[in-house]
């Protein structure tokens, strides 16, 4: 009842000074009479309970982690010192330096083959579930497989495939293309999904045939968008092939630091290996944005 | 271009419906052919007329030309290239896909039995899933910070914007790989393992990209307020957080779908969560429970997907 009362009072004196010209009912006030500067929106209503919940599960995730009582200063002090030992004094001892590069050939190599076989699946993929070329239904279905493929981690790929397909190259580049085409099918079909409608709509009327269309319409416009997602994704899988020889033995740098760090205990090695690792990861990011500026 | 496409088109058809009706009906093929010659010499001339035309300003379609065949020799020979040096099997890469789907079919199938393992693969499920939100909480708030600082728009020291961008691609550049190795030693088989060695990445990353996200989206309104007397903390609060909040939420939704997924990977590497469950069963040769984890996998991410999808549609 006095909140109403003071609401009144508050309506009343803003109706009563000379200045009002009727702003006043507009502007939303605080109960302390401060001016609201956010106005209350959907989008900021979602993205507060959003921040909330994920606040919430972080809470409770520290609350019921297994922490099997371990002694969380000693540890980190430990982890700095080792850390010291690795990033500064850097030294091979297992490996030539030779075959260090060589392994990283390797691993840059696995890269690309997968990143070449997926973007070759993920073109086709794409024209079947871009939504602007697709049949609605075909679209669907590929899209829903495209995004159970995507959904299973690319070593959990590596690991099946090693059994059915044997250890080797093989696998390894198989179980890469799997996430590599997943995730192109989605940036390709994208890019194609912001053709311009007048253009196909045009080669349509003109009698162009599907493949007259796809080759002179939709790849000339997405061409440029297409090549820097897949220069993105040779990034991403120059990472993962470095992650799949750690993880799952398919050979390559990755390997070299698996052994390094966790078979021959070598820290000097570990940090040399993380070395050359960056430098690669540096170059290759370099290499990338000059090819995506002369593209564009 | 055009032109001569409907020219060539309309030529194509004229052929096929000539050989169509040639058995039935001689006198109207003969029509038909004649007709096709007709267009034939009219696509002469187009022809003739087009290549004055390209040698006029022949260099837009040579040039395009000569980039495709390039690019396509280079992909080329870093096929070759990269297949010799991984003794990479072509012929064996792709006769290995049905055998490869055989086998899934055949094994990767949860029996009756594997569905006792559910309760545990599920717990296992949670913490992962735990650990992924956790961790890319944690760093995105570190990481908003170090971007506050990193950034052009609020104007801080051009020296530490520096420090605070070689340190963002320091982390970012090692791998989450060497991160867990390197943690294993002091914290051995611990959830903590896989916590900070998905931390050091995700804070690089994140760094980056809010970085990017604030100087793109509120140099404007940062800008604005500073014409308007306010100080640095109003500008942060009143000016950046509100406008740049949209895209860093779609950015931790994105990073927390990663990052189940990377930490798979880690639990692999260190026997700790949903990993280690794969892990297990897959070494035990128990693939009917193996598939039982990927499935639980598949929708867990394919569910966050689905959710963070709806959040962005509303609030983007």
């Amino acid at each position: 009842m006095s909140e109403l009362a003071v609401a009144g009072a508050a309506a009343n004196t803003a109706a009563q000074s000379p200045l009002s010209l009727g702003v006043h009912n507009h502007i939303k006030k605080t109960p302390r009479g401060k001016i609201k500067t956010a106005a209350k929106s959907k989008s900021n209503t979602v993205i507060q309970i959003t921040v909330l919940v994920l606040l919430g599960l972080t809470v409770y995730g520290f609350l019921t982690f297994d922490y099997k009582n371990i002694d969380l200063a000693t540890a980190l002090a430990s982890t700095l010192d080792n850390a010291s030992t690795m990033f500064l004094q850097p030294r091979l001892s297992y490996n030539s330096f030779s075959g260090a590069m060589f392994a990283l050939l390797i691993t840059f190599s696995l890269g690309a083959l997968a990143t070449i076989f997926g973007a070759i699946i993920a073109f086709f993929g794409a024209l079947l579930c871009a939504k602007n070329i697709a049949n609605p239904l075909v679209a669907t279905v590929v899209r829903s497989f495209v995004a159970f493929i995507r959904a299973v981690p690319t070593i959990l790929w590596v690991l099946i495939l090693t059994i059915a397909a044997g250890l080797g190259s093989v696998a390894a580049v198989a179980g890469l293309t799997f996430h590599s085409a997943g995730y192109l099918v989605k940036a390709y079909s994208e890019s194609i999904e912001e053709v311009d409608n007048g253009v196909i709509e045009a080669l349509k009327a003109s009698g162009a045939s599907y493949w007259q269309i796809v080759f002179q319409a939709i790849l000339p416009a997405s061409l440029s968008f297409m090549t820097a997602w897949t220069f993105l994704r040779f990034e991403i899988n120059f990472s993962t092939a470095i992650a799949m020889g750690a993880a799952a033995g398919a050979g390559g740098i990755g390997f070299d630091l698996f052994m390094a760090g966790s078979f021959y205990f070598d820290l000097h090695e570990l940090g040399f290996i993380t070395y050359i690792v960056v430098i690669a990861v540096i170059v290759l990011e370099m290499f990338a944005t000059k090819i995506k500026a002369k593209v564009r | 271009m055009l032109n001569k496409f409907s020219e060539k088109l309309k030529n194509k058809r004229a052929s096929s419906k000539a050989e169509a009706t040639q058995d039935t009906n001689v006198s109207q093929a003969s029509k038909q052919s004649s007709n096709t010659k007709a267009t034939q010499d009219a696509e002469l001339t187009q022809d003739a007329k087009i290549s004055k035309w390209q040698l006029d300003k022949s260099s837009v379609f040579i040039k395009r030309k000569r980039t495709f065949t390039l690019a396509f020799l280079g992909v080329a020979v870093l096929f070759a290239g990269s297949a010799i040096i991984t003794n990479y099997n072509v012929i064996e890469g792709f006769t290995s896909i049905p055998k490869v789907i055989i086998w899934m079919v055949q094994n990767l199938v949860p029996n009756e039995k594997s569905w006792e393992h559910l309760p545990s693969i599920l717990s296992k499920l949670a913490e992962t899933a735990l650990v992924a939100i956790a961790v890319t909480v944690c760093a995105a708030l570190c990481s908003f910070f170090f971007s506050l600082l990193g950034t052009r728009t609020t104007k801080a020291n051009p020296l530490v914007a520096r420090v605070v961008r070689v340190i963002a691609a320091f982390f970012r550049n090692v791998p989450d790989v060497v991160w867990a190795i390197l943690l294993l030693f002091s914290f051995g088989q611990n959830v903590l393992t896989g916590f900070f060695a998905l931390f050091f990445a995700t804070f690089g990353l994140l760094t980056r990209i809010f970085i990017e996200t604030i100087d793109e989206v509120s140099s404007s309104c940062v800008e604005a307020m500073h014409a308007t007397g306010a100080t640095t903390l109003q500008t942060v609060f009143q000016g950046i957080v509100p406008s740049s909040m949209p895209s860093i939420v779609s950015w931790i939704l994105y990073m927390i779908e990663t990052n189940i997924r990377t930490s798979t990977l880690i639990g692999v590497l260190t026997a700790t969560g949903i990993g280690y469950a794969f892990d297990t069963y897959y070494k035990r040769m128990d693939y009917a429970s193996a598939s039982l984890v990927v499935l639980s996998i598949v929708i867990l991410v394919i569910a966050i997907e689905l959710i963070s999808n709806q959040i962005r549609k509303v609030i983007m």
